[in-house]
């Protein structure tokens, strides 16, 4: 069941449970692509999260109740979520800041946490932080880790991070707390007009392996 | 064709358009000014297009010289003080600024964002078809810094506009801001609700685009440290481990696993950023159905403002 909370004048948060699910999130997507294809009258956007959806409204336009009352019938309908878009993203472990420490904390081999991180089933459950941050959860337990003490200034874009259990390809030079356990040359933000933003919330990820020179030699 | 060059510009002088919209599911903000009716006025008094850029001035202040051209100009929100050359003017006003001629914006007696508006097209940067600044990446039209030449095309002189404009009562600072609890209120002490609707809370010096943070009861949270992350609206209250509340504004992040006790009316948004640090604030409860009410008559008053006859 569904719990619709009000936000001051212009938005509601729609919660389908209170903890971090597959079962959750689905139905987050399924409700978000239902309104995308029935969007009501003084519809702002959608902000999909891990159990919940959030829905901006023109209070000029509409109000709670109308909003709900739409959202309540969308929800009553078969829901159909979108087919998520698998992407593939090369990544290079070599030289990267935070593999050994991450070895060491886990107690395994950097050839362990390379093979643990390449193993993950990764899906993208919502954005944040940042423009482009992507939380992608599915990090194996193996490599399961918290955040370091101490955020570190001046990470660049391109950087595979992990923390808990979700990973990350870093879009801007911005702080981090998350384990530097390689790079990729694959943009988030892409710089371009049609689909600015590579992923969807709901797309999967695949992780490969290239060395420095494949690194250095892709685009 | 207008050039100006920038002599001074202080943190967070940024070129805003009206906002960035529709990009919050990419952990993209709006963005957009801060006080969005004083922005909303300043860019009515030249008939701007809602996606025309300005200047939104903070505490930190700004000075252009004039190197080419002239244009007419307002200064809208706060009370800043303007200055051409030797002449002391107030915000709230229409002037001209003609080659060789030095614009000064300054803080005065009340107030945090002013926004410097052109007759003319005022060229700045877009992303993602907006040059709103999204102040942590500085993507967008951007932040201001000495020596960088400002661009107004199409600049035009209208000495019919020129002149002070009315400041509303509803466009000074608000004390008492609506809210409405939620969505994450469930994990606060009765107490901690209690003194959210009945305590003076004062804003800190940790104050920009993104939020800021208020100084006041403490509102530790029961319970809540393991949320899922959840939306961020501007306007919404967190609260983080330690008991202090954040108040989300125009830069904020798009989620986060801190808990949001309550969320600002939109309406009460605009007032409340012109406050300044140290200065008190109540937070006064409503329920949805009277926030929206506010909206509707906040929208009226602005509308019948920039209707008035002139």
């Amino acid at each position: 069941m569904a719990l619709y909370r009000p936000i001051a004048d212009h938005a509601m948060l729609v919660e389908f449970g209170t903890a971090i699910s597959d079962a959750s999130h689905a139905q987050v997507l399924a409700l978000d692509q239902a309104l995308s294809a029935n969007p009501f009258a003084g519809f702002r956007e959608a902000t999909p999260a891990f159990v919940n959806l959030l829905v901006d409204f023109d209070p000029i336009i509409t109000d709670h109740a109308e909003v709900e009352a739409h959202l309540r019938c969308l929800a009553d309908q078969p829901l159909t979520p979108r087919t998520p878009v698998t992407w593939q993203v090369p990544v290079c472990y070599e030289n990267a800041p935070d593999l050994d420490e991450v070895a060491r904390r886990t107690g395994l081999s950097t050839d362990a946490v390379i093979a643990a991180h390449l193993a993950g089933d990764y899906r993208v459950f919502l954005y944040g932080f940042a423009p482009g941050y992507a939380y992608m959860g599915g990090l194996p337990e193996a490599i399961k880790l918290d955040r370091k003490t101490t955020p570190v200034r001046g990470v660049p874009a391109g950087q595979i991070i992990i923390a808990g259990t979700m990973c990350l390809i870093t879009t801007l030079v911005m702080p981090t707390g998350w384990w530097i356990i390689g790079r990729t040359p694959t943009r988030v933000l892409t710089g371009e007009e049609t689909r600015p933003f590579l992923f969807d919330v709901g797309d999967h990820i695949q992780f490969h392996r290239v060395s420095q020179a494949e690194f250095e030699a892709l685009p | 064709m207008t050039r100006l060059r920038v002599a001074f510009a202080g943190p967070h002088v940024t070129f805003q358009d009206s906002g960035r919209l529709g990009r919050m599911r990419y952990g993209v903000p709006a963005s957009g000014p801060m006080d969005r009716k004083a922005f909303a006025i300043a860019q009515s008094i030249f008939a701007n297009p809602p996606d025309a850029a300005a200047i939104e001035v903070s505490l930190g202040g700004l000075s252009l010289d004039c190197v080419e051209g002239h244009v007419t100009f307002a200064v809208v929100g706060g009370g800043f003080i303007v200055q051409i050359g030797a002449r002391r003017l107030g915000a709230w006003a229409v002037h001209t600024l003609h080659q060789g001629e030095r614009l000064v914006i300054r803080p005065g007696p009340w107030g945090s964002w002013t926004y410097l508006a052109f007759a003319g097209d005022l060229v700045a940067p877009q992303w993602l078809g907006s040059s709103a600044t999204h102040g942590p990446s500085g993507l967008g039209g951007g932040t201001l810094a000495a020596g960088q030449e400002v661009i107004v095309q199409d600049a035009r002189v209208a000495p019919t506009l020129e002149g002070s404009i009315p400041c509303p009562i509803w466009a000074r600072p608000r004390r008492v801001i609506h809210a409405v609890l939620g969505p994450q209120d469930r994990f606060f002490s009765a107490e901690s609700l209690e003194d959210l609707a009945t305590q003076p809370f004062h804003l800190t010096n940790a104050y920009d685009r993104m939020g800021v943070r208020l100084r006041g009861p403490s509102l530790t949270p029961e319970g809540a440290l393991s949320i899922p992350s959840e939306p961020i609206l501007r306007g919404s209250v967190q609260v983080a481990g330690d008991g202090l509340a954040t108040v989300m504004l125009a830069d904020h992040g798009t989620t986060g696993g801190y808990p949001k006790i309550a969320t600002v009316v939109s309406d009460d948004l605009d007032g409340f950023v012109q406050l300044r640090p140290n200065d008190a604030v109540r937070f006064k409860l409503v329920l949805a159905p009277q926030a929206v009410a506010l909206a509707r008559q906040g929208d009226k008053a602005l509308r019948a403002y920039l209707n008035r006859p002139r």
